[in-house]
């Protein structure tokens, strides 16, 4: 009898316990966000591409201390991911690098807009205690790797361009995105226009068709920094912000006018200086013209309805990303992503002020 | 026995009936859900979606055989591994030593089995693969580098790793059925074994003989448990579809590319392969543990304590 | 000469095989005492009040996992709202009624469910509850947390009460007590302590739970109070910390880690100090 009072007690005081923990760190006002002014809590989620989760949490903390009524979450989950998600309406916004192909915006039932944020880059890094030099890579030479045509660090092709550097004579690991991504996404667009072969064997996709065998997948951006990170003489394509924040060495590549370009802020906003963006805003700026153009430079974008179905959250959500292109655009640098070009900027103003909600202009 | 019932007991048991009757539902619905979705690639590719191994979602060519390679052969791997080792753990607690011992020990061993499956995913990233790269596999690649068996590339992160792994957690689960068993096998038998002369480990080998059904019982209820074990493999398998020998190599499993990639399949065809994968690994842990209850049961109803299981 | 060789070369096999057996023991032992330490060592590091209280930053910032073990403990504890009673009521009607095809179906299909793989539960969560509700939300990750639940608690029970001795029955119901009464104020406090531990191990396993919650709680940077919205649990913010670029994540992972198998370990080693008494 006792005993089973004792039993029954230490239960419920276990499960007491676990709630007083969650209740304890509850009563801290950093956490808590409804302690705002202005009304109601108007929650925002988004979900989608890994590229951009540096910026995008960087904005929505920013934002939330402005704006503390809005609670603005972001998860990274792949551009797959996200553009499912807005497809099946299970987030208010998606993201994603690659833009939408045309088969998979005809699924949605209302119109679904690209906004573009910032302009980024996938990066060449790799895992090679031996090198310190900065690597130099051709298409062609990325192309191979993954098609499994170069398999040792010190084969002659790589050499070729890389003269004075002591390759190891190790066999390479190509790491690839394991999951639908933007960025493989940009990363293959940008193989398949420069190398036949690729754009045959593997294609140009969010989940291409890699060699089966070659290779290791990751999860996300994070899955393939971590992987490259961990693990010695492997190769891999992450969103440039990924590579710097981890001093992880970055390759430069040659672009289409022959220079081999690093990919800082100037050269990937040469990459989209001489872009003509069509009225919905999705276009490839891989392989760009321009002397210092970096060749595998993106714009990333937001996916959101243009008739919302709720008109508070709408209205925040076009605020959100009115001052995340204005505003917000000065944190990107620091994040190693290039602002939008002025352009830019003003067609993004003409599509957010296009956004309703039951017919009403959201932003005048 | 309940008997006639007033209508107090008629409520009493009907309320059980339909609280029991959550169970069927949610199996039922979740097998309903499984077949409708995957009905497109069942529809389109048959029984060829399972032995066929070219996987490529971009080009709407599904064929799941790399998938399941992975996961039996990492569940083998975890197996061979685990098997040796629960029975000795199991001997040792049942026949060997003293209860002052066994007994504490035997609570460790279980809390093995506590710890989550994503901690062991983060152990795995972070020390056991390591260790694989840079000691156990070094040593493999340059004694026995001439076996197929230990070629290929060594980045830590591959089939041996997530059957390691693996093997660390279903090993206190072998080890606790076996116990059960060994335990039911009647005190008379091993009696009569010491009597007639048999040393300790004579004895424990009658016993295990009796118990063999049982054992096997265990075994196939830790592969059925492999199968399914989803996050910790998925952290240090590799992700990578393919077949190969070397077992270095990276390899994926139906459980991993569930986790890894159901959440964007938003093409129709595609997120039904996903789910048809689902439904293979849900009937086949379905048939292995009704596999594994049946030899279990076996051991106990024959020796007369049918309490169990 | 012969006889005697033969029969040392017996003992030497047998005590040779309690030194194998027993170096298995050791080796599990060893391998737990290996994880436990690596993760206290790690995790102690980064643990102090904000991280314990805040919520997740932007890298380089700080933050913490205040909201993610709030989650946590939210999702547990509607999850055990739920699978507690459903999970006991079908354990106390298959150890009573239960020998007839109902019962043995539930029975069957409880082990069934025990077998599935947690990740196709979150699966059928996110076609049943998150596309129809249009989000991610706590409630979605609850339920998923409750169906694994469920045939867990429903079975331990009924062992339970198979355990309670028919002659308490058989007492009570000849004194005229309906059936329902024997049931409920015999039979069952009878066997609550050995309930009461079958539930707190459940409590124990889904707390530990990461498949189940992928698609359906997600993840969130808030605390969330509402079971409407997604949901921050230990388990997820482990598992992307841990798959992450950043070491400053790997750190947090860690320490995450430590705080959800130090819960674990303290239900287990309260069950156990529980019912050693007992036994």
């Amino acid at each position: 009898m006792n005993m089973r009072k004792l039993t029954i007690i230490s239960v419920l005081s276990l499960i007491g316990l676990f709630a007083l923990i969650g209740a304890g760190c509850s009563g801290v006002p950093v956490g808590s966000s409804d302690s705002g002014a202005g009304g109601a809590t108007i929650n925002i989620q988004g979900t989608g591409a890994t590229f951009p989760r540096p910026i995008y949490q960087k904005w929505m903390s920013e934002y939330g201390k402005i704006h503390p009524n809005v609670r603005l979450d972001y998860q990274s989950v792949g551009s797959g991911a996200g553009q499912r998600a807005i497809l099946d309406r299970t987030a208010d916004f998606g993201a994603s690098d690659d833009p939408m192909k045309d088969e998979d915006l005809a699924k949605a039932g209302s119109e679904l807009l690209h906004i573009p944020t910032v302009l980024g880059a996938v990066v060449l890094t790799y895992n090679l205690e031996e090198v310190k030099e900065q690597l130099k890579f051709t298409p062609e030479i990325v192309a191979d790797i993954y098609l499994d045509k170069i398999t040792k660090w010190n084969d002659p092709k790589i050499a070729a361009e890389n003269e004075g550097v002591q390759l190891p004579d190790n066999n390479i690991t190509p790491v690839y995105r394991s999951d639908s991504s933007g960025t493989t996404g940009v990363f293959t667009d940008y193989l398949a226009k420069t190398v036949p072969e690729f754009s045959e064997r593997i294609t140009y996709s969010k989940q291409p068709n890699w060699i089966q065998g070659v290779g290791i997948g990751g999860k996300g951006n994070e899955g393939v920094m971590g992987q490259v990170q961990k693990t010695p003489n492997t190769i891999g394509y992450v969103e440039v912000a990924y590579a710097k924040e981890n001093d992880l060495p970055i390759a430069l590549i040659k672009n289409k006018s022959g220079n081999f370009v690093e990919p800082s802020i100037e050269n990937i906003s040469a990459a989209a200086a001489g872009a003509e963006m069509p009225p919905d805003m999705r276009i490839s700026i891989t392989n760009a013209d321009g002397a210092n153009a970096y060749p595998i430079s993106s714009f990333t974008y937001v996916l959101l309805y243009k008739e919302q179905q709720h008109e508070s959250k709408g209205k925040a959500l076009v605020d959100f990303l009115w001052w995340a292109v204005h505003d917000g655009s000065g944190y990107a640098s620091d994040l190693h992503y290039a602002p939008l070009p002025d352009e830019v900027v003003k067609m993004v103003e003409e599509k957010l002020s296009s956004i309703t909600s039951n017919g009403k202009a959201l932003r005048e | 026995m309940a008997g006639t019932g007033t209508f107090a007991d008629r409520v009493f048991r009907s309320v059980l009936i339909v609280l029991s009757s959550t169970v069927i539902l949610i199996v039922v619905s979740m097998v309903a859900m499984m077949v409708w979705t995957s009905l497109p690639t069942i529809r389109m590719f048959g029984l060829e979606f399972l032995y066929s191994g070219e996987w490529q979602p971009a080009s709407n060519v599904f064929g799941a055989l790399p998938f399941i390679y992975g996961t039996i052969v990492s569940s083998l791997i975890a197996i061979l591994i685990a098997v040796p080792i629960s029975l000795g753990i199991a001997i040792f607690l049942v026949e060997q030593a003293p209860k002052s011992i066994s007994s504490p020990a035997a609570f460790l061993v279980e809390l093995l089995a506590a710890i989550p499956s994503v901690v062991y995913g983060l152990w795995g990233i972070f020390v056991l693969a390591p260790f694989i790269r840079n000691y156990l596999g070094p040593f493999f690649q340059d004694y026995f580098g001439w076996l197929p068996l230990f070629q290929g590339r060594l980045t830590g992160f591959g089939m041996l790793t997530g059957g390691i792994i693996m093997a660390i957690m279903v090993t206190p689960i072998i080890t606790a059925v076996v116990r059960d068993v060994l335990e039911v096998v009647p005190n008379t038998q091993r009696d009569a074994a010491l009597a007639l002369g048999a040393t300790k480990w004579e004895t424990t080998l009658i016993v295990l003989q009796n118990a063999s059904s049982g054992i096997a019982g265990a075994v196939v209820l830790g592969l059925g448990r492999a199968l399914g074990e989803t996050m910790a493999v998925t952290m240090v398998i590799g992700n990578s579809p393919q077949i190969t020998a070397s077992l270095f190599e990276p390899a994926y499993t139906i459980a991993s590319v569930l986790a890894a990639n159901f959440g964007e399949a938003s093409d129709r065809l595609y997120l039904s392969a996903l789910v048809e994968m689902g439904l293979v690994l849900f009937l086949v842990t379905f048939v292995v543990n009704a596999l594994a209850k049946v030899l279990v049961l076996g051991v106990a109803k024959g020796t007369n304590a049918a309490s169990k299981a | 000469m012969m006889d005697r060789n033969t029969h040392s070369r017996r003992k030497l096999v047998s005590g040779a095989m309690t030194l194998i057996t027993a170096a298995c023991a050791i080796a599990a032992i060893i391998v737990l005492v290996l994880i436990l330490t690596y993760i206290a060592a790690k995790g102690l590091t980064t643990i102090n009040y904000e991280f314990l209280t805040d919520t997740p930053k932007p890298v380089g910032e700080g933050g913490g996992i205040g909201n993610a073990i709030m989650g946590s403990a939210l999702m547990t504890l509607l999850a055990t709202a739920i699978g507690l009673p459903i999970g006991i009521g079908a354990g106390v009607y298959l150890a009573e009624f239960g020998e007839n095809i109902f019962g043995n179906t539930v029975r069957f299909l409880a082990d069934t469910l025990i077998g599935v793989p947690s990740i196709i539960v979150g699966i059928f969560i996110y076609t049943l509850i998150v596309l129809p509700m249009g989000r991610q939300s706590g409630l979605a990750g609850a339920l998923s947390l409750a169906i694994i639940m469920i045939p867990i608690v429903a079975r331990t029970t009924e062992e339970m009460i198979r355990l309670v001795p028919q002659s308490m029955r058989e007492g009570a119901l000849a004194l005229g007590a309906p059936q329902w009464r024997v049931t409920w104020n015999i039979v069952m406090p009878a066997a609550a302590s050995g309930i009461a531990t079958g539930a707190m191990l459940s409590i124990a396993r889904i707390s530990g739970e990461t498949a189940p919650l992928l698609f359906t709680a997600l993840n969130s940077r808030f605390y969330n109070y509402f079971f409407d919205q997604p949901m921050a649990s230990l388990t997820v913010q482990i598992y992307n910390y841990a798959t992450g670029p950043f070491e400053i994540e790997h750190q947090m992972a860690w320490a995450a880690t430590l705080i959800l198998v130090g819960l674990i370990l303290v239900i287990n080693v309260l069950v156990r100090f529980l019912t050693k008494k007992k036994y």
